[in-house]
C-alpha cells in the first residue's frame, strides 16, 4: 500500500535512480521523505536530502544527469516557476543520465497560492510529459520515464496531483534496473548553451518533437476505448480517468473513450474520436489544456464540452460528482450538513513560538497605522487569522523581504517582512541584500523554528546560519538581533521590535525557539534509539 | 462487499491510526483498498478526513461519492457531521462525543449531541472517558474502531490480528491495551443498539 508520492519513490529507487533532488512542498513532499527513510535507498548508496530550494534541486540534478547517472527531482507545482529557468533550459541541453522531474499540482489549492497547471510547463518546455491515473500508473509511468529521457536524450515531466499524490492503494513493483555507470554526454558542447550551440540544441529539440509525438502515438498510457453510443466521446486525463468509471459501477460506459497519459496528445486517437463522435467531453484536473486545444478558437467546430463552457466548474479539482453531473447524471439528494456546524481552520498550534513573536510585533505596531507587515509562506502564514490578524501580505517565496522594501522605497515607511527560517535561505537572501545594498529602510523578523514546519518538519538549510547569513549579506552586527519568542519575554521582545522598526536601515529580528512539533517528534525518536541501544 | 468509510477529526488526533488497522486488516482479508489521506496545511488543527474505500472488486475512485458513504467514523463529535451529505441513507455514523474545541464559536455540545442522534443508524460514545475508565488515556482511537466495529463487514478476529501487528514494536503491553480499548469499544456498540 503506498501513497502516490510514495510509488512514484519506489518506481525511480527501483529504475536504478542515483540521486534524488528536492525542496518540500505539499504534496509533493512524500516522494523525498520516501527515499530518505527508504533502507533500501541507503543500500543502493542514492543520494537523498533537501536542498535550499527548487532551482538548485533542479540543477543539482542536471548536474547528475550530465555524468550520466539517472536522477529525479519533485517539487510542487509553484515550486517549477523558482526552477523554471533551469528547467526550460533543461529541455535545451538535454539530458545525459535519465532525468526525470516531478511536479505536483494542488487544484482546489488544499494548501496552494495558485492551482497552475504543470502540463502547460511540458508544453512549454517542449518535452514529454506523463499524468497518472492510478498509484500503480505512477510507478509504471517512472519506470518508462527514465527509459524514454534516456532514449530521446531529453528531460521527462511527471505531472501528479493532490488527490494521487496523498491517497493509497496497492502497487506492484517490477524488477529493478542496476545504476547507470559515469559517462559524460556524447555531445561535448551540448550542454553549453552559448547563443551559437544554443540554436543548434534548440533546433534539434524541434527536430525531435515527432519521435515525442510518436512515441505518444503508440503509447499504452493512451488508451482508445470504443463504444457503441457516438453522441459523446470522452477524452478524459490521469486521475479523472477514476471519476468518470466511478460513475458507471459495472464499468460498462456505452461512449467511446479516450484516456490520455502521456503527452504530447495522441494525434491518431484524438482525431478517430473527434470524427466519430457527434460532442466531445473532456474531463482533465487543473486547466482546460486539451480542451482549449481542441476546441476551435471561434467554437466553430464540433461542441466540445468541459471547463469552458461551463459544463464543468472552471477551477477546483475534478470529483466524482461533478464528472457524474457533467455527463448528465443526478446526484442522490443527501442530508445537509447541519447549521451548527462552523468552520474550523488549521491555526498555530498551542504554544507555537509564532504566537508569541506575531503578540510583540503587534504591541509593538500599535502606534504605527496599518497595513505594513509583508510576510511569507510557512506555517507564519497563519498569522493572517484571528486574533492576530499580523499580516498583511503573502505571496511568493521570499516575497516579504522584497515587497517589504518595495513599499519602502515607495515611503511608506516602517515596513517590516516576516519570513521563516527555511524560507529565507530558499528565496530571502538575495532580496535582503538588495535591500542592503539600496539602504532601505525594513525591518526583517527571521523566525526561526529550526525547521520547514509545514510540511511535516523537514531538515532547514538555514539551521545554525542565519546570524552569518545576515552579516555576509551586509546587515550590521548591533542590528542582527536574536530573540527568544516565549511569553516571560513579551516586554522585552516587544522593545526589541520597536528598537529596530525605528532604525533608519536594515535590521534584523531572529526569533528562536524550536518547532513544538518537530521537538516533540525529536524527543520520540531519539526516546526509541535510547531504547534500542539498551536492547 | 463494498465500504465506503469517512473517516472524520480534527488535525492532530491521530484519524491515520483508525485508517492504519482498517486497511491491512482489509488487505490481508483480499480486499482491494484505498485510501485518500490529508496532509499538509489542513494538519494544523483544522477539520480533517480521510476516504477509506475497501472492496471485494476493483476500486475507481479515491474518493467517495455523495451519498454512498457507508459509515462515518469520527473521532469529533462536531465533525461527525460536517460530512453528512456523503452518508447514505442506511449509513452507519459512528462518533466520539467529546469535542475538541478549538475554536471560540463551538456549537453547544448538546445541539451537536442531539443532532448525531438524529441520525437513524448512529453510535455516538464518550471514547475518552471509556479509555479514561479503562486507564488507557491514549486508546481513545481504537475505542472508537472497536465501535465502528461491527459495521465494518470485516472479521473482529482479524482486526485484532492486524492491530497487533500495527502495535508489535512497541511490546505486549500495549498490543493488550489497545485491544482491550478496541473490545470495550465493540461491547459498547453493541449495547448501545440494544438499548
Amino acid at each position: 500500500m503506498l501513497l502516490g508520492d510514495e510509488a512514484i519513490a519506489q518506481g525511480a529507487i527501483d529504475s536504478g535512480l542515483s540521486g534524488i533532488y528536492a525542496y518540500p512542498g505539499t504534496p509533493s513532499t512524500e516522494i523525498m521523505q520516501y527515499v530518505i527513510s527508504s533502507k533500501e535507498a541507503q543500500e543502493k548508496n542514492i543520494r537523498s536530502g533537501w536542498a535550499a530550494n527548487e532551482k538548485t534541486a533542479m540543477e543539482a540534478a542536471l548536474g547528475m544527469s550530465y555524468a550520466g547517472k539517472r536522477t529525479m527531482v519533485c517539487m510542487k507545482h509553484v515550486g517549477l516557476n523558482v526552477a523554471a529557468d533551469a528547467f526550460i533550459n533543461s529541455a535545451i541541453t538535454g539530458a545525459n543520465g535519465g532525468l526525470v522531474v516531478v511536479v505536483a499540482d494542488d487544484p482546489s489549492m488544499h494548501s496552494s497560492q495558485n492551482e497552475q497547471d504543470s502540463r502547460f510547463y511540458g508544453k512549454f518546455a517542449m518535452i514529454p510529459a506523463f499524468e497518472p491515473s492510478n498509484q500503480q500508473e505512477a510507478y509504471d509511468m517512472i519506470r518508462y520515464s527514465f527509459v524514454l529521457s534516456e532514449k530521446f536524450e531529453i528531460p521527462v515531466l511527471i505531472r501528479i496531483t493532490t488527490r494521487l499524490a496523498h491517497s493509497r492503494a496497492g502497487v506492484e513493483r517490477r524488477k529493478a534496473d542496476p545504476q547507470n555507470k559515469i559517462q559524460l554526454p556524447g555531445n561535448p558542447k551540448q550542454f553549453i548553451l552559448l547563443p551559437a550551440n544554443a540554436r543548434r540544441q534548440y533546433r534539434h529539440l524541434l527536430d525531435i518533437q515527432a519521435d515525442f509525438q510518436e512515441d505518444a502515438d503508440t503509447s499504452n498510457f493512451n488508451q482508445y476505448f470504443d463504444g457503441p453510443d457516438k453522441s459523446l466521446g470522452i477524452v478524459v486525463c490521469g486521475i479523472a480517468y477514476n471519476y468518470l468509471m466511478e460513475n458507471f459501477p459495472d464499468r460498462n460506459i456505452p461512449y467511446p473513450i479516450l484516456k490520455i497519459g502521456q503527452y504530447p496528445i495522441t494525434r491518431p486517437k484524438m482525431k478517430k474520436l473527434y470524427e466519430e463522435c457527434d460532442e466531445i467531453l473532456v474531463l482533465e484536473d487543473g486547466y482546460p489544456v486539451v480542451e482549449e486545444l481542441i476546441n476551435s478558437f471561434f467554437g466553430l467546430g464540433k461542441k466540445v464540452k468541459g471547463r469552458m463552457d461551463g459544463t464543468l466548474q472552471r477551477d477546483g479539482e475534478l470529483n466524482p460528482n461533478n464528472v457524474g453531473k457533467a455527463l448528465g447524471m443526478t446526484i442522490p439528494e443527501t442530508r445537509p450538513i447541519p447549521d451548527l456546524v462552523t468552520a474550523r481552520p488549521p491555526k498555530l498550534c498551542k504554544g507555537c513560538p509564532h504566537i508569541y513573536s506575531y503578540n510583540a510585533l503587534n504591541e509593538a505596531l500599535n502606534e504605527y497605522a496599518k497595513g505594513r507587515v509583508f510576510s511569507d509562506i510557512g506555517c507564519y502564514t497563519l498569522g493572517a487569522l484571528e486574533p492576530f490578524d499580523a499580516i498583511n501580505t503573502c505571496v511568493d517565496m521570499g516575497a516579504s523581504i522584497t515587497m517589504a522594501k518595495g513599499a519602502d522605497d515607495a515611503g511608506f515607511t516602517p515596513a517590516i517582512a516576516v519570513i521563516g527560517d527555511s524560507t529565507f535561505t530558499h528565496s530571502g537572501i538575495t532580496g535582503l541584500l538588495d535591500a542592503v545594498n539600496d539602504k532601505s529602510s525594513i525591518t526583517v523578523v527571521i523566525l526561526d523554528n529550526a525547521t520547514t514546519a509545514m510540511t511535516g518538519g523537514q531538515q532547514s538549510s538555514a539551521f545554525g546560519k542565519i546570524e552569518a547569513i545576515c552579516e555576509a549579506v551586509g546587515v550590521e552586527k548591533d542590528h542582527i538581533i536574536v530573540i527568544d519568542p516565549s511569553p516571560k519575554y513579551h516586554e522585552m521582545n516587544m522593545q526589541s521590535f520597536k528598537n529596530e522598526i525605528e532604525y533608519t536601515g536594515v535590521s534584523v529580528i531572529i526569533p528562536r525557539r524550536e518547532c513544538l512539533v518537530t521537538v516533540a517528534k525529536r524527543l520520540r525518536e531519539e526516546k526509541k534509539e535510547l531504547e534500542k541501544s539498551k536492547v | 462487499m463494498k465500504k465506503d468509510i469517512i473517516l472524520a477529526g480534527v488535525g492532530g488526533q491521530g484519524i491515520l491510526s483508525i485508517a492504519t488497522c482498517i486497511g491491512m486488516t482489509a488487505v490481508n482479508a483480499g480486499l482491494h483498498l484505498k485510501q485518500a489521506e490529508v496532509h499538509g496545511m489542513s494538519q494544523r488543527g483544522g477539520d480533517v478526513h480521510s476516504n477509506l474505500r475497501l472492496s471485494d472488486k476493483e476500486i475507481a475512485s479515491d474518493l467517495i461519492p455523495q451519498g454512498k458513504a457507508d459509515m462515518i467514523i469520527s473521532v469529533e463529535p462536531m465533525e461527525s457531521l460536517r460530512y453528512l451529505p456523503m452518508l447514505s441513507p442506511d449509513g452507519w455514523l459512528v462518533t466520539n462525543t467529546k469535542p475538541h474545541v478549538n475554536i471560540p464559536n463551538y456549537p453547544p455540545v448538546e445541539d451537536v449531541i442531539n443532532e448525531i442522534k438524529s441520525i437513524p443508524n448512529h453510535v455516538a460514545l464518550d471514547a475518552n472517558q471509556i479509555a479514561m475508565d479503562l486507564g488507557l488515556r491514549r486508546s481513545a482511537n481504537m475505542v472508537i474502531l472497536g465501535a465502528a466495529s461491527p459495521y465494518l463487514g470485516l472479521d473482529f478476529k482479524a482486526l485484532e490480528n492486524a492491530l497487533s501487528n500495527i502495535f508489535k514494536s512497541k511490546g505486549e503491553d500495549v498490543i493488550q491495551a489497545n485491544i482491550r480499548a478496541l473490545n470495550t469499544g465493540r461491547e459498547f456498540a453493541e449495547n448501545y443498539i440494544k438499548n
